[in-house]
């Protein structure tokens, strides 16, 4: 079953989405990335109904990028995140609402701090310094509690992260095999081999 | 005919011009001096107001609106002032427009409305006035003052035509040609904002037809940053500051004119 994770640490973000695309009891494939940039310094993580999550993410990456080539400067993520969660919101009053659950995270180049949004479908929205989605927050939650802090560098906040994933693994009789783990910091986002 | 090619905002003269647009632009050079200088740690605007006189009901000023007369300096959102020169009904017109193109933008991103942002708004506004038929475009300039995490302290001015651009420090209306030379000449970077008052003072009296400067002729303001907060403050003075301020330059009334006067 889909499991997201991320969390904040001393200038940076990391994103944490497991790999499997299924469907009902199959596996159909088992690299898919589940986490989009949406601009130099902003990641999402998407899980959720197949088919609404890949249609929602796009149409929130084009409507980013359409922001930052009108305005030359991209959306802050702050920003960024009132606008998907109002997309979402707005959806979810519609007759064909996407059911999303996203993980926004993003480093504000103008204040210097790295910023994480969980963001469910139902169009809620909070600034947290750890989030999950799926069912491995049931795990992982509780960890991140006792070992989150933000103020750890990037090897310790991987550290935590595998920590994350090795629960749910040992845990979890649903749990997702493999991992695709991103970062995003004042240089920008890139993928860490975990 | 004379009137072949300036009886339609949307036509063009043979010259290539548009004639209306530069009739808007000689009607804002008729209209009150409005003056801004941008500082480093701010940015100052000051506006010379034309309808005055001893009848004029000016009990709204002291408490009432923004702070001033609400003729010239606007308050278009928490983080941007804007100072109007042309006619103000156009003006007023203006000045709710850009505040509700600032809440929509709040409402949508959860974020104050960058700077250019709010100009662009507005020109395309004033831009679409001398394309689309039957209308006259808007008789008036205005100069933004504003910050935001972007680009921190800016200073635009926007033309009837919609064209924007940024500044240092510029003016518009009656005598800028007189008001923009001497701010070229006087005008340093990194320039404070105390500085930037006293600047915008000295080159208000000196561009002002009337020879003393008082709280009756002049509207004052002044983006900065609240220390504490770390979020942009926007003071409009109200009368009662205006001549504070312009004793505490040497350039208020002196107690003696009023002893002339009185004799």
């Amino acid at each position: 079953m889909e499991c997201s994770f991320a969390l904040t640490g001393k200038g940076y973000v990391l994103i944490a989405a497991d790999t499997t695309a299924a469907r009902s009891i199959v596996k159909m494939k088992a690299d898919e990335d589940k986490i989009k940039s949406l601009g130099p310094h902003l990641l999402m993580a998407y899980s959720g109904e197949p088919g609404d999550t890949v249609q929602f993410a796009e149409y929130v990456e084009r409507n980013i990028r359409l922001y930052q080539i009108r305005n030359l400067y991209p959306l802050r993520p702050a920003s960024a995140a009132s606008w998907v969660r109002r997309a979402l919101a707005d959806s979810l009053r519609s007759r064909s609402p996407y059911s999303v659950n996203l993980l926004l995270g993003g480093y504000d180049t103008a204040t210097h701090a790295p910023s994480l949004y969980w963001i469910d479908y139902l169009g809620t929205q909070a600034e947290v310094p750890f989030a999950c989605h799926g069912y491995g927050s049931y795990f992982a939650l509780s960890l991140l509690d006792r070992y989150h802090d933000p103020e750890a560098s990037l090897e310790e906040g991987l550290a935590t992260l595998r920590r994350c994933i090795d629960e749910v693994a040992k845990r979890l009789v649903v749990a997702p095999g493999k991992y695709k783990v991103k970062v995003v910091d004042k240089d920008g986002v890139r993928e860490i081999e975990l | 005919m004379a009137r072949r090619y300036d009886s339609r905002t949307t036509i063009f003269s043979p010259e290539g011009r548009l004639y209306q647009i530069e009739y808007a632009m000689e009607a804002i050079s008729h209209a009150g001096t409005v003056l801004g200088v941008l500082a480093k740690d701010g940015v100052v605007l000051a506006a010379e107001k034309k309808v005055t006189g001893k009848l004029l009901d000016m009990s709204g000023a002291k408490e009432g609106g923004y702070g001033g007369s609400g003729e010239k300096i606007f308050l278009l959102n928490s983080n941007v002032i804007a100072g109007v020169a042309g006619i103000t009904a156009d003006a007023n017109s203006l000045v709710n427009y850009a505040r509700t193109a600032a809440q929509r933008h709040l409402f949508t991103y959860n974020e104050d409305i960058p700077v250019e942002m709010l100009a662009q708004r507005l020109c395309d506004m004033k831009q679409g006035y001398t394309q689309y038929g039957g209308l006259r475009p808007f008789g008036v300039s205005l100069l933004y003052a504003g910050y935001d995490p972007h680009y921190e302290f800016q200073l635009y001015h926007s033309d009837p035509s919609g064209n924007y651009s940024g500044w240092k420090a510029t003016c518009i209306g009656a005598n800028n040609g007189t008001a923009q030379s001497l701010l070229k000449q006087e005008y340093k970077d990194d320039i404070t904002v105390e500085e930037a008052i006293g600047l915008v003072l000295r080159v208000m009296s000196k561009t002002m037809d009337s020879t003393t400067l008082g709280s009756e002729k002049l509207e004052f303001a002044v983006l900065t940053l609240d220390q504490n907060t770390k979020r942009p403050k926007a003071k409009i003075y109200k009368p009662a500051e205006i001549d504070a301020l312009l004793q505490q330059h040497d350039l208020g009334k002196k107690d003696d004119d009023a002893e002339m006067t009185g004799a």
